[in-house]
């Protein structure tokens, strides 16, 4: 059963090169618009229609969770510790202007404008998102590969890992500027290269069918799929290839309970909770619908990435 | 008007209004009214309120020594909402989030230090719940003052139970710890430096 509606394009909206083209106008006429509203947008506010064709890799069979949850219920501690923390206060916080600098161990750096990233051809995967607090949402996401963009700064022989940098804005992120010190801000997180090359590995720049909300890490974000949530690094300013592996948030925090891999594994349980089972957000009937379900290995995508670990321990690299 | 709200009925309104925040959270868990993830809504705030009313039945004795307000008649009933509490906070996890699935359960508290703490802390209120009524009082004599005096390892189970239970330290979590350390340490005051803090005031 549907449980909402959002603008889905049909197989027959796949653009064409002349309508792409005309939908930068659009777009750009859409940014201008918006750059307007924002000025004396409400609390909150974001989200301009985006659209994009079906992804050949979303998931089938998954019921996406209800818009209204999957961006009210976020965890994104530069805004605060709350599930609604995000939402009720990213409302400062501007993804527009924005740049995106790719660079490090790379034969061509370059530093992408966010609209020049909005104007690629977009894809819409429907994934599972698995967090590492043993909730589940499903959300359709709307990006490309990553590995598209890193082709193109052509990485050299010695890069080995991806290290990613979200925005430092302590002034419109109110929980960078908190007194108690939660992470090491910025947020960093880290892929291994060919993890960061996967087909199933995107740059997510909406969501629904429309560009990210502040609070889902406006403007471009990172989801992969098989791994726990906080891999998904939101409002990145900065990528970089690198040959050692790279420091990631969760792991300086408490490297015993976050480790780099964070790949979703029911075997291998979170020191404090078993990771056996998730709670679907979004079920409704109250609680006694929302009964738990079971956690698949790699979040369900086991067999398209389980040869990236093989002959690993991954209890030891978990 | 004073004289009318015997401490009976005093007594019987704390237990309305104490379990007001339950019911409602309940009815609206139940009909879909509780966010996103009603479970874990429902979960964290009965952890809460046992919290809270553990933290105000250790205000009564220095809110006597200190304000002169003398609230002892209705400490057992602060007490036994704690319980009660703990024991909905404990109910709603084994059959709300975890579906009475006992394997599970028995690894949590087996090897989880937090879930370890928050089983301590019912246990011993469950405890001191079972011995609240006047024949175990009359019964245990001297012995009951002592008994009773576990509820300070209890609340402090609780409190680390409770900042254990984020994945980083949390404003509110440590409120709720700094006030159970300060209670506590109030009681470990020589009784001296106790009578002068009264006078003082």
């Amino acid at each position: 059963m549907r449980l909402f509606d959002y603008p889905r394009p049909a197989a027959s909206d796949i653009t064409p090169e002349g309508a792409y083209l005309s939908r930068r106008a659009t777009l750009a006429a859409g940014l201008a618009g918006g750059a307007a509203w924002l000025a004396g947008a409400p609390r909150g506010a974001w989200a301009d229609p985006l659209r994009a064709a079906p992804g050949a890799l979303s998931g089938t069979g998954l019921t996406p969770t209800p818009f209204q949850d999957a961006t009210h219920y976020n965890n994104f501690y530069e805004f605060g510790l709350e599930k609604t923390d995000p939402a009720e206060r990213s409302g400062d916080f501007h993804p527009r202007p924005w740049t995106v600098r790719v660079e490090g161990l790379v034969a061509r750096p370059r530093t992408y404008d966010i609209d020049a990233l909005l104007a690629r051809p977009l894809e819409e995967r429907l994934y599972r998102m698995r967090c590492v607090e043993a909730w589940s949402m499903v959300i359709p996401w709307i990006g490309f590969a990553l590995a598209d963009l890193l082709k193109e700064v052509e990485p050299l022989g010695s890069a080995k890992y991806v290290a990613f940098e979200s925005v430092l804005r302590p002034a419109e992120m109110p929980g960078q500027d908190s007194m108690l010190h939660v992470l090491d801000w910025p947020y960093a997180e880290g892929l291994r290269l060919d993890e960061a090359m996967h087909p199933l590995t995107i740059l997510a720049v909406g969501l629904y069918g429309r560009t990210l909300p502040n609070q889902n890490g406006a403007p471009v974000r990172l989801v992969v799929p098989w791994k726990y949530g906080f891999k998904g690094i939101k409002s990145i300013v900065r990528i970089r290839l690198t040959e050692t592996r790279p420091r990631t948030a969760w792991n300086d925090r408490a490297p015993d309970e976050y480790g780099f891999y964070a790949n979703v594994n029911p075997a291998v349980d979170h020191p404090r909770w078993s990771q056996a089972t998730e709670r679907p957000i979004g079920a409704r009937g109250g609680f006694f619908g929302a009964a738990r379900q079971p956690t698949l290995p790699f979040n369900g995508y086991a067999e398209q990435v389980a040869g990236l670990y093989a002959g690993m321990d991954l209890r030891r690299n978990f | 008007m004073a004289r009318r709200l015997s401490p009976g009925l005093i007594r019987a309104a704390l237990y309305v209004a104490g379990l007001m925040p339950a019911s409602v959270a309940f009815a609206m868990g139940a009909t879909g009214r509780l966010g996103a993830d009603p479970v874990n809504a429902f979960l964290r705030m009965l952890g809460l309120w046992a919290l809270r009313f553990l933290i105000l039945s250790l205000c009564v004795t220095p809110l006597r020594e200190i304000a002169g307000i003398n609230l002892l008649r209705y400490r057992r009933a602060l007490g036994l909402l704690a319980f009660w509490y703990a024991l909905f906070h404990l109910t709603a996890y084994v059959g709300l989030d975890q579906g009475f699935d006992f394997p599970v359960l028995l690894a949590d508290v087996e090897k989880r230090p937090f879930v370890i703490l928050g089983m301590v802390a019912f246990l011993v209120l469950a405890g001191l719940a079972a011995t609240s009524n006047r024949w175990s009082i009359r019964r245990l004599g001297p012995r009951w003052r002592a008994l009773h005096r576990w509820v300070y390892p209890a609340a402090c189970c609780a409190a680390i139970h409770f900042i254990l239970s984020f994945k980083v330290l949390r404003p509110e979590t440590l409120a709720y710890a700094l006030a159970v350390a300060l209670l506590l340490a109030w009681r470990v005051l020589p009784a001296g430096m106790r009578r002068r803090a009264a006078l003082s005031r």
